[in-house]
């Protein structure tokens, strides 16, 4: 997490005056430097499409970018987000077209109980943006610090190949 | 799960974040990638008063190789995975950094983080002591090289102070005939390893060890280096007998405890048998292969 601007935070104080850019929002918030990033997403934004599922550093559902970066906002307090910029999937639709990943997930029916779904779909947009040409085995590597319980494995990844798919012709404007 | 209420400063630079650190009577900590010290917030394990973010303060996210390659104790896993001079010449290094924890932690712990932290379980420890690395420490009276060997004390402790910053991880340039790998079994990713072992050799002319080097993790307080197995090793053609004859001694040094992850009995199996391919993989990449 590279942070060229300096912060804005005071120092040495329990709460925090911060300035984050959600979604390509700005938010200027307090908060309490213990607060973690998804409860400022969820309680503070009152954007509830990050979920919490374990609350332990393990499942993935609360993934978001930070910079461009995919992490876990359980693990992360969001004074740590002064002056960034975090991605969510409330983001993805644009202008009421559902972002390619989103439509992987429809396509091929990746998502059964959908709990998991936001963490996978912002681990794999950040991933495609890496590799836009990924192999199964690499599209599963890169999904491995996301859980899914009803174990709809087989059809994120072929959600996530779909949306690979997609973004590559469009990036080769045969869409 | 909410951590207990602390004070938390971004700090400027090394000599700032020691200062914070000197001003908080023994109660500060440092956050780097957090991914360790966050997750013992919430549980309350750890309840600093005082965090030091140290995540903005440049110059710690290089990685460079000029006599002995220089990593920055900010350098990101992900980072470390990627960086050229690594892939190239370090696999040990890539070995390790792929199976610490999973992509998305990855994004954000940190090596010298991995180090401070000085967990059992965690993968670069035997690594770097595998590497025969040296750690730099900055505190108020200045600069200090810590060989990796002397650094870590207990679980979850090591010879830094309090105001001590780990800054910079410095490992010997790879030596002709030289190669490493470092292997660990996991019930699942993102899981600690119910053992992993890292090995280094130097290889001579004539084929045979000239020099070795094994770090095992989780299998005692702090990761350990298994000397007789080193000792075993060295001078000896890198044939089968010898190569079981040292991973046998590697297991009888090992101290594992029975947990979730299987019992004692059966981690110094997995120990023995790890210790034999991580030496056939050493091996193999001292003498020009993967």
């Amino acid at each position: 997490m590279a942070v060229a601007t300096a912060p804005t935070t005071s120092r040495g104080q329990r709460t925090h005056k911060i300035h984050v850019t959600v979604n390509g929002v700005p938010h200027d918030v307090e908060v309490e430097a213990r607060t973690l990033l998804v409860h400022f997403l969820r309680e503070n934004l009152n954007m509830t499409g990050t979920h919490i599922g374990c609350d332990t550093t393990n499942c993935g559902a609360c993934t978001v970018l930070l910079n461009g970066r995919a992490v876990k906002s359980c693990t992360v307090f969001a004074v740590q987000a002064d002056q960034a910029t975090v991605a969510t999937v409330e983001g993805l639709e644009k202008d009421g077209k559902l972002h390619p990943i989103q439509e992987g997930f429809h396509q091929e029916h990746g998502l059964q109980c959908g709990f998991c779904t936001a963490g996978m779909m912002m681990t794999a947009v950040a991933f495609l943006a890496t590799n836009p040409k990924p192999t199964e085995l690499q599209i599963r590597e890169a999904i491995s610090g996301n859980l899914c319980r009803c174990t709809g494995y087989v059809n994120i990844v072929k959600s996530i190949d779909h949306a690979a798919r997609v973004m590559r012709e469009t990036a080769e404007g045969k869409a | 799960m909410i951590p207990a209420s602390f004070e938390y400063a971004v700090a400027r630079d090394v000599a700032d974040a020691i200062q914070l650190l000197g001003s908080s009577g023994g109660e500060g900590k440092v956050l780097a990638g957090g991914q360790s010290l966050i997750p013992l917030m919430k549980f309350r394990l750890a309840q600093p008063g005082l965090l030091v973010d140290i995540n903005r303060v440049k110059g710690l996210s290089d990685i460079r190789e000029n006599g002995e390659l220089r990593i920055g104790a900010l350098v990101r896993e992900a980072d470390l995975d990627m960086n050229a001079i690594v892939r190239e010449r370090y696999p040990i290094l890539v070995d390790t950094t792929r199976v610490i924890a999973d992509p998305l932690v990855r994004n954000m712990a940190t090596i010298g983080g991995n180090l401070a932290h000085a967990d059992p379980a965690n993968d670069h420890p035997a690594t770097m002591l595998a590497l025969r690395a040296s750690v730099v420490a900055r505190g108020p009276k200045g600069e200090r090289v810590i060989p990796i060997d002397e650094f870590f004390v207990d679980t979850f402790t090591t010879v830094l102070a309090p105001d001590e910053i780990l800054t910079e991880i410095r490992i010997p340039k790879r030596p002709a005939g030289g190669g490493g790998a470092y292997l660990k079994l996991e019930r699942k990713v993102g899981d600690f390893a119910i053992a992993g072992v890292a090995a280094m050799v130097v290889m001579d002319e004539k084929g045979r060890i000239a020099a070795a080097s094994i770090g095992v993790t989780n299998a005692g307080p702090t990761a350990i280096r298994a000397r007789k197995a080193e000792d075993i090793l060295r001078g000896q053609s890198p044939d089968d007998k010898t190569i079981a004859a040292a991973a046998a001694a590697a297991a009888g040094e090992s101290k594992p405890w029975s947990d979730l992850r299987g019992p004692a009995e059966y981690k110094l199996d997995v120990i023995r048998v790890l210790t034999q391919r991580a030496i056939r993989k050493a091996v193999a990449r001292a003498t020009g292969g993967k």
